[in-house]
């Protein structure tokens, strides 16, 4: 009693961020908070939310529950002042019921493994006695083997009751759990440098055009340091479906008009250059800029004969030997037929993009059609010639997300020191073995005591069999 | 045709089997009959396998990458694929611990849910990945995610089961907690059956069905009627249980499993899910969020609930091994886990939306 009420602050401080009830305490606020912000969509357009809110508040209510959810900072809770100090709160108790507890697991980590007397042995979790008919220094060779057959090399201490051998092992997997809190501390540090010194940014970058900034938000841009460049964008489908296969940029980097790297990116297969990564986010048609775009084609003649024709929309072409003129009419960056047969544009990205063309022939012969640049069918022509559509160049943009992280290598070995601290503290342990090798009139009495500090069971059919190997099963006492 | 379906078929089969000799082997407690009981449970479980290893080189023949051929994409593949670690978990539990006992619960809840996958008409399809499924983490993230979720999974039931033998009286907390937890269970389970019931009649379209459909025949029906009544079946069902929650601790009682035995396989079962789910489904899973979407964590709805489920989990190991709480407090807390991780995988799709939502389709 008198002792707590001497307690100083810094005490009283200490032994409640030490406590497990504030750890629970932490816990289920960041829980509780983090279950409103998976229903809250952060950062959203606030029409979205106001949607989501009326389906708890009902329609009259949303708008009042909107703002003071906003005025709280739920609308980006994550990154809100309060939800920071929870996690810097849990930082905070990580670190202290850490230190509070590391001293005496010390302890028991450094001191090495001391002899004990015959009644402590016998009072170990795992234990077993026998006899068997043979001198003691016999059995003392024989048991030295065996401990060293299941990795333990024992020492050795003498009394007048006889001979203990002991061993130890793991001693240092009782700090697995101070690994694993460490490691969490670690991974926020690391989230914090990368917070701090990095930035997460985002560019659009229109086929052929370069930007030496990133954008944070529309006016707020980062220099890079370089420039990039977008070379070339392209959406791949499966067949005929509108099931992306893949989105791939084909990114450059400049410094003082001089490529230095290049590199076609794809979801799951970003660029890095100079700390900064460039990963394809998304991607879409600039649709102001369609009379600038580059229309690619390749005419083929009837006898197979190629030539590669750059045009713009409303250009015309002439197909080799053969007099037959086209002209570009229309497009469509995404085009299909209705039910009735009618073509219409279902898309405003190049999902399936189609020029529409009108020839004439010599002799007077007109006609017109769709050509499409996923469909080769539609290439043909009636005299047998071709007219191959190859891209609508630099009217499409890649989005691109831009971050630099120096933190992220601090996070990578927090990572690894987690899975390394968890398996520690999970699957290995801290085991000790003390035998008693003692004197008995026509043979030797063995007395073995064991512990293990975690997953006892298995460490129970190690000791039967160092016993087994010392003859526990001849005779049965 | 000798196809991945066939063999899903046979397990499905042989789990229903396996469940009624289980529960005859319960009856006459003889060891012939949970031998073969035994025997059923494990041609089903290959037979799945075999389903599984089809089904692989199925992709395969479109992926061309063995990593990412896993048939884990989609709702369909990755329920399949819990119900197959559910029962290989289940194996080991039998062998280690030398009691069939479980078997009649676990194999119902196997069979159940392969039938239920099958007469859904879930999109069973090898559909090729989109471009953000397109890495080699696919393999690790996914399949030790599912494999940490069944050993949840059942150490959810051994929690339950624990709870239902070790708690007396109607008043206490523990067993109205229970008796509570169970009939929402089982209630989830019995509107969603009539969803698909009703989705069947129906002839809707498959895409959408479970965003869309969910609850829609019972809690969230146009009629009010149907609304209202379900709210009081609902309600009514609770009480059934809590009233005659006696009579499920006398059948449990009846299979010779202790209380410490349930106890100890809960916190078996957690302590090596644990380190599978923070490695598998929270590490890797941020390894390979920042190869594809450019941040290792971005609080995404799926990886909220996941650290929330991780959470609950490290407040369990840390209840049990710090202050030494055993019985019916952690026994609770294994409970809620498994909700969480329901949560994680199935109501962060069906309910919230993210950059997670593949496992809708």
């Amino acid at each position: 009693m008198e002792k707590a009420k001497n307690k100083t602050i810094t005490d009283r401080i200490w032994g409640l961020f030490a406590s497990i009830k504030f750890a629970v305490v932490i816990f289920s606020l960041i829980a509780l908070t983090s279950i409103v912000g998976t229903v809250i969509e952060q950062n959203a357009d606030p029409a979205k939310n106001l949607k989501i809110l009326a389906k708890f508040v009902g329609k009259s209510g949303a708008p009042a529950a909107y703002s003071v959810l906003d005025k709280l900072g739920f609308m980006d809770m994550y990154h809100s002042w309060w939800f920071v100090t929870f996690l810097l709160l849990f930082a905070a108790n990580l670190i202290i019921c850490s230190l509070d507890r590391i001293p005496r697991i010390w302890k028991i980590v450094r001191e090495p493994i001391r002899p004990l007397s015959p009644e402590h042995v016998a009072r170990m979790s795992i234990r077993s006695t026998f006899t068997v008919k043979a001198k003691p220094a016999h059995v003392k060779d024989i048991a030295t083997k065996a401990f060293r057959k299941i990795g333990f090399r024992p020492s050795e201490s003498s009394s007048e009751s006889g001979v203990q051998l002991y061993a130890e092992k793991g001693n240092f997997t009782r700090l697995g759990v101070y690994i694993t809190h460490s490691s969490i501390l670690v991974i926020l540090v690391g989230a914090i440098i990368g917070v701090a010194f990095g930035f997460n940014g985002y560019l659009a970058l229109q086929e052929g055009k370069m930007s030496p900034f990133a954008y944070q938000s529309s006016d707020k841009r980062i220099p890079l340091g370089f420039d990039v460049r977008c070379d070339k964008f392209e959406a791949q489908f499966y067949g005929d479906t509108d099931m992306p296969k893949s989105y791939k940029s084909w990114l450059s980097i400049w410094k003082n008009g001089v490529e230095v790297a290049k590199k076609t990116i794809v979801v799951n297969d970003p660029l890095t250059y100079n700390g900064i990564t460039f990963y394809q986010a998304s991607f879409g048609t600039v649709e102001d800029n369609l009379e600038n775009g580059i229309v690619m084609l390749r005419l083929v003649a009837k006898d197979g004969k190629s030539q590669d024709f750059n045009t713009r929309l409303g250009g015309s072409f002439t197909i080799p030997d053969s007099g037959i003129e086209g002209r570009i009419t229309n497009f469509s960056p995404a085009l299909t037929v209705d039910r009735s047969g009618k073509p219409f544009t279902y898309n405003q990205n190049m999902v399936n993009p189609a020029i529409f063309v009108e020839f004439s022939a010599p002799g007077g012969k007109h006609y017109s059609g769709w050509i499409f640049k996923r469909f080769p069918q539609t290439w043909d022509l009636p005299d047998g010639s071709k007219v191959e559509f190859l891209d609508y160049w630099g009217v499409q943009y890649t989005g691109l997300q831009v971050r630099k992280d120096p933190g992220q290598g601090i996070v990578y070995v927090g990572c690894f020191i987690l899975a390394f601290g968890l398996f520690v503290s999970f699957f290995m342990s801290h085991r000790r073995i003390w035998m008693n090798i003692v004197e008995e009139k026509g043979g030797t009495k063995i007395l073995i005591g064991a512990s293990a500090h975690r997953n006892r069971a298995a460490f129970e059919k190690k000791i039967e069999k160092l016993a087994a190997a010392l003859g526990s099963g001849q005779k049965g006492e | 045709m000798m196809d991945s379906s066939f063999f899903f078929g046979i397990s499905t089969i042989a789990y229903f089997l396996a469940m009624v000799t289980y529960i005859t082997y319960l009856g006459f407690k003889k060891k012939q009959i949970g031998l073969v009981a035994t025997a059923i449970t494990i041609t089903g479980f290959v037979s799945q396998t075999i389903a599984l290893v089809l089904r692989w080189k199925e992709f395969y023949a479109i992926e061309k990458s063995f990593l990412r051929a896993v048939p884990l994409t989609n709702l369909y593949e990755s329920l399949i694929f819990f119900v197959w670690c559910l029962i290989l978990a289940y194996l080991v539990i039998e062998f280690k611990y030398k009691n069939r006992s479980f078997g009649a619960f676990i194999t119902p809840v196997a069979g159940l849910a392969l039938a239920f996958i099958d007469l859904s008409g879930m999109s069973k399809s090898i559909e090729p990945l989109v471009p953000a499924l397109q890495s080699n983490w696919l393999l690790a993230h996914v399949m030790m995610s599912f494999i940490s979720y069944s050993m949840f999974g059942i150490s959810f039931s051994t929690g339950l089961m624990y709870l239902i033998v070790r708690t007396e009286k109607r008043n206490e907390p523990a067993y109205i907690f229970w008796t509570v937890m169970l009939s929402i269970f089982i209630i989830v389970l019995a509107a969603m059956g009539l969803d698909f019931l009703t989705f069947k009649v129906g002839g809707q379209s498959q895409q959408q069905f479970l965003k869309s459909y969910l609850f829609k025949a019972t809690f969230r029906n146009s009629s009010g009627f149907v609304e209202s009544a379900s709210w009081v079946v609902s309600a009514f069902f609770i009480f059934l249980v809590w009233r005659y929650g006696g009579i499920m601790k006398k059948v449990i009682k009846g299979f010779n499993i202790s209380a410490e035995i349930l106890d100890e396989i809960t916190y078996k079962l957690i302590a090596i899910g644990f380190p599978i789910f923070t490695l598998g489904g929270l590490i890797f899973g941020a390894l390979w969020a920042n190869q594809a979407w450019g941040k290792y964590w971005s609080w995404d709805p799926k990886e909220t609930w996941s650290l929330i489920t991780w959470f609950l989990y490290a407040f369990y190991l840390h209840s049990r091994l710090m202050r030494g709480w055993r019985g019916k407090k952690v026994a609770m807390v294994a409970v809620i886990g498994f909700v969480a991780v329901i949560f994680t995988y199935l109501g962060v799709n069906l309910l919230l939306s993210g950059l997670h939502s593949y496992g809708s389709q």
